[in-house]
């Protein structure tokens, strides 16, 4: 097969940050109408490369070819009018603007010089419409959950103001799948081979390998900053691709499927009765015993997270009541919740998680101070043995307590909000999509990690887009759709993936 | 490349990129200027067991400004703003000295120090409102501080009966006019309100949970922290300090202003805790660099005098070297004009963590014309 001309090439990409070499001496080629997966581990630079290319580091090293003639992007605004579309790994939109307003923001269509706001809304609207979202885009964003949003970013690199793709030569998705379901996973693919089939060259990074073998025609990896390799995909299997980006063989995905769950939970330890909220969730019953692990399961929008927020007095409820322990607690605000040791970590890392100016040690510790009080700081002997365990623990990487947050890499970050409540060692942690663009075998590290604290009786809250994993870890799995908890499932051999999805569709009542 | 010469660049971009190094280069530099005009600038005389020197007036008559700025740092690192620190200034200085003026006994220890604390409690109570306002009502701290900034010198107009109060009383005299072991005795009054804030700060876990809810407010929520709490003590905080340099100021000309004391220092005392390297957007924040901030500023008014810049250009002279200190601060403008060696520490050319620096030099460049010199 004689091979075109790369549209975009990076040849011998270098970029340092103080103390860290991120990339070194890399080289990267994408060629027009093909889907090309970066691939590593978390940490490897795969993002960096990214930004590197639109401009938002600048290069410490390198040239950057694009349709043949040597280019540096100052800044993303120069990267995207030459025609390199970019989603960033965390969702970079004004959230208090329209749905509408972010797709067009910057690039409004106008005439005269004022703002067509009907055509934008309608513009929208038939773009939104197209992946096949439900949503009113005049609400504002942060009315939408973080899947929603992250489609919506989506939605606005592929659309330039004049139509979809148009102009468009490079499109960048940095992890754009990550809290996606598998429904909204296949529009994004449909629309992504209708771009490729344009001639559109897509770089795609993901932490989902089904879907890298299901969409790529080929594949760069990286490792710890360097290139490891370029390969076609049909030409390597996933046994290769992960000891590529590993630099060894993983078995740790076998290991977890023979670790039995433990048998035997204990009394209950928290009971939800007709606990609900207007425009959240419908009202609900919940029990979770003592060193149970209890998946919720439900397609996106059916109100998991809405429901893990009531539970955390992170939204106040309209109705019901919440005892723990045998005793009724009000739960209006997180402080309530972590008062009787419940936990929650949530999905979107960015707002509502980590405090990015922050050290890396700071942010572990916060959870535990906040319980502690300010007149009470955690001794620094103390506090360092403790970060130095978690750290090591979930492997974060650098593993330097004095690193900014804001400087880690995406998977590393979602390691040390889970740190950061693992340390207050709660009766009951609540995980909203714990394993957010962790890499294969952290992943496979985090499942391992909630059985043994279930076995060490600590009750978890599980919610996860991928139903296996939900599957795989939970003793009772909560079904839920339109915002209403239909079913309550019990594990059990008879119970598959495919009838979690029967009841999702189907609704029925337990 | 281990050369020597390797490993000096590395001490000296080391040095650079510490987070003082450009307030206290700028410091330097402007108190240099002062030599050629006043050779003997740097030169500290003992007179009648006190010490004289232009560097003691500095700080002497830079006091206020830094109790004001360090109470404001901790405000602004919570992402708020406190505009009605002059005004408690005011109130704090005409309610001290009217009871004073209204005893028979200026003199008297306990007389002196009750007015005081009928000071100090004014100032608590308008931190509390502020507070109050910003943490329950949540109202944008730039618009609840309004309220004071507005209000409260009417209130102080009100206890001086418009009048300017003067007193006669030789125990007040000393905070912001008396010596003590040869030094003006309020340069001891500012080491210690510094140092109990360093402790309370540093020494306690207040530091962390300001720097989380100014970082994050929504993250430090989720996370347990009581953010109102928080938020009511350092506004309360704030208003003590400005009260304390109410004090000092009414102490030292022994009289009390409701219209003129204290005014425009909230934007003297922001200004120098954004030289200081506090971002207005909130999180991380630097006590020291204040200091040396509201240091800089009182240096600048030094100098203005000192090389004789014409009273009608002052305000510019000022803002221009305003502006300076805030490019200087940027490490996008560093690398445009200095080259790599003195860049951007991230690396990052244009991305959002250069978001802080813009936000800087748009208020200062606000605040500074309107500045009064002091
Ligand atoms: N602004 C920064 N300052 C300092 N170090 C940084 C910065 N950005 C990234 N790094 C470091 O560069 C390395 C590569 O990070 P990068 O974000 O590219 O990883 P990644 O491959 O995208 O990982 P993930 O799968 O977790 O998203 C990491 O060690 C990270 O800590
Ligand atoms: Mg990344």
């Amino acid at each position: 097969m004689a091979e075109p001309r790369p549209v975009l090439e990076m040849t011998g990409i270098v970029k340092e940050f103080p103390g860290v070499r991120a990339l070194s001496g890399v080289d990267f080629r994408l060629f027009p109408g093909e889907i090309h997966a970066l691939m590593g581990e978390n940490g490897a630079g795969k993002s960096t490369l990214i930004k590197v290319l639109t401009g938002v580091y600048s290069l410490d090293g390198g040239t950057i070819t694009l349709d043949g003639t040597s280019v540096r992007f100052a800044s993303p605004l120069q990267a995207q009018q030459a025609g390199i579309n970019t989603v960033y790994q965390e969702v970079n939109l004004c959230p208090n603007l329209s749905v509408a307003e972010n797709i067009f923001i910057g690039r409004e269509p106008t005439r005269f010089g004022r703002i067509q706001w009907k055509r934008m809304r309608k513009e929208a609207a038939e773009l939104v419409d197209r992946l096949g979202l439900d949503i009113d885009v005049t609400a504002p964003l942060s009315a939408y959950p973080l899947a929603v949003q992250q489609l919506v970013a989506i939605v606005r690199s592929v659309s330039t103001g004049d139509g979809e793709g148009q102009g468009t030569k490079v499109l960048v998705l940095d992890e754009p799948t990550s809290s996606l379901d598998r429904d909204e996973v296949l529009e994004l693919f449909r629309l992504m081979r209708r771009l490729k089939d344009d001639g559109v060259a897509i770089l795609f990074v993901s932490h989902f390998l089904d879907q890298i073998y299901e969409i790529c025609d080929r594949m760069t990896v990286l490792r710890n900053g360097t290139l490891v390799g370029e390969h076609m995909v049909s030409d390597l299997d996933q046994v290769g691709l992960i000891q590529l980006m590993i630099g060894k063989e993983l078995d740790k995905l076998e290991e977890l499927h023979e670790h039995q769950l433990r048998a035997d939970v204990g009394e209950t330890l928290l009971h939800a009765e007709g606990l609900g909220r207007t425009g959240g969730i419908a009202p609900f019953d919940l029990e979770i015993k003592k060193g149970e692990v209890v998946g919720l399961a439900g397609l996106l929008g059916s109100g998991r997270t809405e429901l893990a927020r009531l539970l955390f007095g992170a939204d106040q409820p309209d109705s019901g009541k919440v005892t723990v322990g045998g005793k009724q607690v009000p739960m209006n605000a997180p402080n309530d919740a972590i008062g009787v040791g419940v936990a929650f970590c949530s999905e979107n890392r960015k707002a509502e998680g980590l405090v990015p100016d922050l050290t890396v040690r700071e942010n572990i510790i916060l959870a535990l101070q906040a319980a502690r009080g300010w007149t009470r700081p955690i001794p620094a002997a103390q506090r360092d043995e403790l970060v130095a365990k978690y750290i090591k623990a979930l492997d974060i990487r650098p593993a330097n307590p004095e690193a900014r947050v804001g400087q880690l890499s995406g998977g590393n970050q979602q390691k040390v909000l889970l740190a950061r409540w693992l340390i207050t060692q709660p009766k009951l942690l609540i995980l909203d999509e714990p394993t957010r663009g962790i890499d294969i075998g952290a992943k496979a590290e985090i499942q391992k990690l909630v059985v043994s604290l279930s076995e060490d009786g600590m009750s978890v809250l599980y919610i996860a887009a991928e139903l296996e994993e939900v599957l795989r870890l939970s003793h009772t799995i909560g079904v839920l759709r339109d915002r209403k908890l239909v079913a309550r499932l019990t594990n059990g051999p008879e119970i598959t993936t495919s009838r979690i999805l029967e009841t999702i569709a189907s609704g029925e009542h337990q | 490349m281990s050369t020597p010469s390797a490993a000096t660049t590395s001490r000296w971009r080391a040095l650079t990129h510490h987070h003082l190094f450009w307030p206290v280069a700028v410091l330097v530099a402007l108190l240099l200027v002062n030599v050629p005009f006043t050779p003997d600038f740097f030169s500290i005389k003992m007179t009648d067991g006190h010490l004289y020197g232009s560097l003691v007036s500095i700080v002497l008559f830079g006091s206020p400004l830094i109790l004001v700025a360090v109470g404001m740092t901790l405000v602004i690192a919570t992402g708020g703003i406190d505009l009605s620190v002059g005004a408690v200034v005011a109130i704090t200085g005409a309610l001290t000295c009217s009871y004073i003026s209204d005893q028979a006994d200026q003199n008297a220890l306990s007389a002196v120090f009750l007015a005081m604390g009928v000071g100090l409690v004014a100032a608590v109570v308008c931190g509390l409102w502020n507070g109050f306002l910003v943490a329950r009502m949540g109202i944008q701290p730039i618009i609840a501080t309004l309220i004071i900034m507005v209000a409260g010198r009417g209130v102080a107009q009100l206890i001086t009966d418009g009048q300017i109060i003067t007193i006669n009383s030789e125990p007040y005299k000393l905070i912001g006019g008396g010596y003590w072991l040869t030094l003006p005795f309020s340069i001891f009054v500012v080491a210690v309100v510094v140092a109990v804030t360093v402790a309370l700060t540093r020494r306690t876990a207040l530091g962390l949970l300001v720097e989380s809810v100014g970082g994050n407010a929504e993250a430090s929520r989720l996370v347990g922290i009581r953010s109102r709490r928080i938020m009511i003590m350092v506004y309360v905080f704030c208003a003590v300090c400005a009260g304390i340099a109410g004090l000092m100021i009414s102490s030292n000309t022994s009289a009390a202003d409701g219209n003129n004391a204290g005014l425009w220092i909230e934007l003297d005392a922001i200004l120098a805790v954004v030289i200081g390297g506090t971002s207005l957007l909130g999180g991380r924040f630097s006590i020291g660099g204040t200091v040396i901030g509201a240091l800089v500023i009182q240096t600048l008014t030094t100098t203005i005098y000192t090389i004789g810049v014409p009273t009608q250009t002052n305000l510019v002279f000022k803002a221009v070297v305003v502006i300076v200190v805030c490019l200087l601060q940027s490490p996008k403008f560093r690398a445009k004009v200095f080259g790599a060696k003195f860049g951007p520490k991230s690396g990052a050319a244009s991305g959002g963590s250069a978001a802080a620096e813009p936000a800087k030099t748009v208020t200062t460049a606000e605040a500074a014309p309107k500045m009064e010199v002091s």
